[in-house]
């Protein structure tokens, strides 16, 4: 087979990274555009950065996004980690057809959905909407994209360093955290990535469930963009988008590194006498 | 079945239990409480519907308060052209962006499943990447590209193909472009998943044999594609049908989706009852595309165990 790739091949490759790669481009270079008529190029110009610095409402906003992003993104990894490996460690239990069916749903579900059944739930509890209702919706959601992510790499590991190290009598508790965890750890932390951006851009179950006072950024950049395409959001979004692409990109180089230190780790295992 | 803890008891139900009875308050009690409120009638009150069962004021008051419940709002919804538009074409539109994304996410997909081995997984990252940014932000992008002295306008003009700007903001076709933009790493990734597994050799074997490479491809390549094919197309028509940014975003006010609409009458009109009534048919006609899906993620389940 030959390895070199064809002409059809190279184009459909750079017809479609264009494809998803020009509006971001465009995106980020008119954010630096001196005029404040979006379409037309002024010169280059960082101010519009600058006024952001000022723009007390973004900055809360931002504030409040990361926060809510962090806290649910954290407990969502737990529970969505749980569910996996419930779902793929205990076979056939009773009520395992309601649990997945719970698991895979909300990954489909169309979010005016969810999010208007979890806002009637907090009205019929009296629960006073706000920061901590957006949490509790995020972490129902973003648990089980985190579920699917680990339990992808939980069906392929390898049980039986599991099996050795119950067989020698370490709990299945301590077996859990000393084995299995270290194993499953990229999948967990790209779960956590996962739900830490879902919950960063969600912006549909957020204004369901939100109460006074807890704004996030993209209930904001969605009432100004309703306004307009204004510079500033240009501005707001390049700096998200240079965020979620640095952690990424780092992240991946990251499993890259460990995965070749594991590679060497067991041929040097493998070697030794 | 050797877990953690093969013979059950206090970790396993935790691990099991934990989870479970999150998703039960959070996931599976909302939706009875949706389907409740549907049958109610809308008040001016706090919340705005009655009847509020209260459960403090014992069984009798509940049966009592439970005989005020109605179908008005199905009936409602059966009898106003608007709704029956707007299921109708959210059903068209998710449809017809699901077959361009297909048509735009294979060649990109193939693609990147016979490029070098070296190149691929930084291929799959470049995929991912404009999947972690966000939705919002991308559908953003596309204003300023489409709308009328937009980007697009702007370079069609200089060029000569067009003597005015188009108006592409405000119609259908802005929203079927935001959707194929929006979903085609959902589509994209479960194919190359598909294209990348399949066995080389089979394609050699047919040249040997004579078959054309387009023969071939028919023949051996899509057919063995299907699994990634269908999950890519369910994961991008269900969340379609009920997408409310970009038809809100890009489209106009004729363009009728039922997500825009259930947010409309719960935030403009603020009519929960009518709201949720939309939300429980929206549920009844993704439900079959729903578990068909998740047969599927069950059957791709055991075959990687």
């Amino acid at each position: 087979m030959n390895d070199r790739p064809s002409w059809f091949n190279v184009t459909s490759l750079v017809l479609g990274f264009s494809f998803l790669y020009l509006p971001i481009v465009l995106l980020v270079v008119y954010s630096f555009n001196a005029s404040r008529l979006v379409t037309v190029w002024g010169g280059f110009s960082t101010q519009w950065y600058v006024s952001l610095i000022h723009n007390q409402g973004i900055l809360d906003a931002a504030w409040v996004t990361i926060r809510v992003a962090l806290i649910s993104a954290t407990c969502a990894t737990i529970l969505g980690t749980l569910a996996a490996v419930a779902l793929v460690r205990y076979g056939r239990f009773h009520g395992r057809t309601l649990f997945s069916g719970m698991v895979y749903a909300p990954l489909v579900m169309p979010e005016v959905i969810t999010g208007l059944s979890l806002l009637l739930l907090f009205v019929a509890v009296g629960f006073d909407r706000g920061f901590w209702t957006v949490v509790l919706a995020h972490i129902t959601l973003s648990m089980c994209f985190v579920a699917v992510v680990v339990q992808s790499r939980l069906v392929t590991f390898d049980r039986s360093l599991e099996e050795a190290a119950l067989d020698l009598g370490c709990p299945p508790g301590k077996t859990f955290l000393k084995i299995t965890l270290p194993l499953i750890a990229p999948a967990v932390v790209a779960g956590w990535m996962l739900a830490f951006t879902l919950s960063l851009d969600d912006l549909v179950i957020a204004s369901f469930t939100t109460g006074p006072g807890a704004t996030t950024l993209p209930m904001k950049i969605y009432s100004q963009v309703r306004l307009g395409v204004t510079p500033e959001i240009n501005a707001v979004c390049t700096i998200l988008i240079g965020i979620v692409a640095t952690g990424v990109i780092i992240a991946s180089i990251a499993t890259k590194r460990r995965e070749v230190e594991r590679a060497r780790a067991e041929r040097l295992a493998a070697a030794a006498p | 079945m050797a877990g953690p803890d093969p013979k059950g008891g206090g970790g396993r139900f935790l691990v099991l239990g934990i989870p479970y009875l999150w998703l039960i308050v959070f996931f599976l009690i909302p939706f009875l409480i949706v389907l409740k409120i549907s049958f109610s009638t809308t008040a001016i009150a706090i919340p705005p519907y009655t009847p509020a069962i209260d459960f403090a004021q014992g069984l009798t008051a509940v049966w009592e308060q439970a005989k005020e419940f109605t179908t008005d709002n199905y009936v409602w919804l059966t009898e106003d052209a608007l709704y029956w538009k707007a299921y109708l074409e959210s059903l068209w539109i998710a449809l017809v962006s699901t077959f361009l994304v297909l048509l735009i996410g294979y060649p990109l997909a193939y693609g990147m499943a016979r490029a070098p081995a070296r190149w691929r997984p930084t291929l799959v990252m470049m995929v991912i990447l404009p999947f972690w940014t966000s939705f919002l932000i991308r559908v953003y992008a596309w204003i300023g590209i489409l709308k009328p002295e937009g980007l697009l306008n702007q370079v069609l003009l200089a060029v000569g193909v067009i003597d005015e700007p188009l108006v592409i903001t405000g119609t259908n076709l802005a929203v079927y472009i935001g959707i194929v933009y929006s979903y085609l790493p959902f589509m994209v990734l479960p194919l190359y998943a598909a294209l990348e597994r399949q066995d080389q050799t089979l394609l050699e074997a047919a040249a040997d044999l004579g078959c054309r490479p387009i023969e071939s491809f028919w023949k051996i390549t899509f057919p063995l594609s299907l699994p990634g094919v269908v999950a890519g197309c369910f994961l991008v028509f269900i969340p379609a049908v009920g997408e409310f940014v970009i038809p809100d975003l890009l489209g106009g006010s004729g363009t009728l989706m039922i997500g825009r609409t259930l947010w409309n009458e719960f935030f403009l009109n603020r009519d929960w009852p009518v709201a949720s009534a939309v939300a429980v048919i929206l549920l009844l006609v993704l439900v079959v595309p729903i578990v068909i899906f998740q047969n599927q993620q069950k059957k791709n389940e055991e075959r990687l165990r």
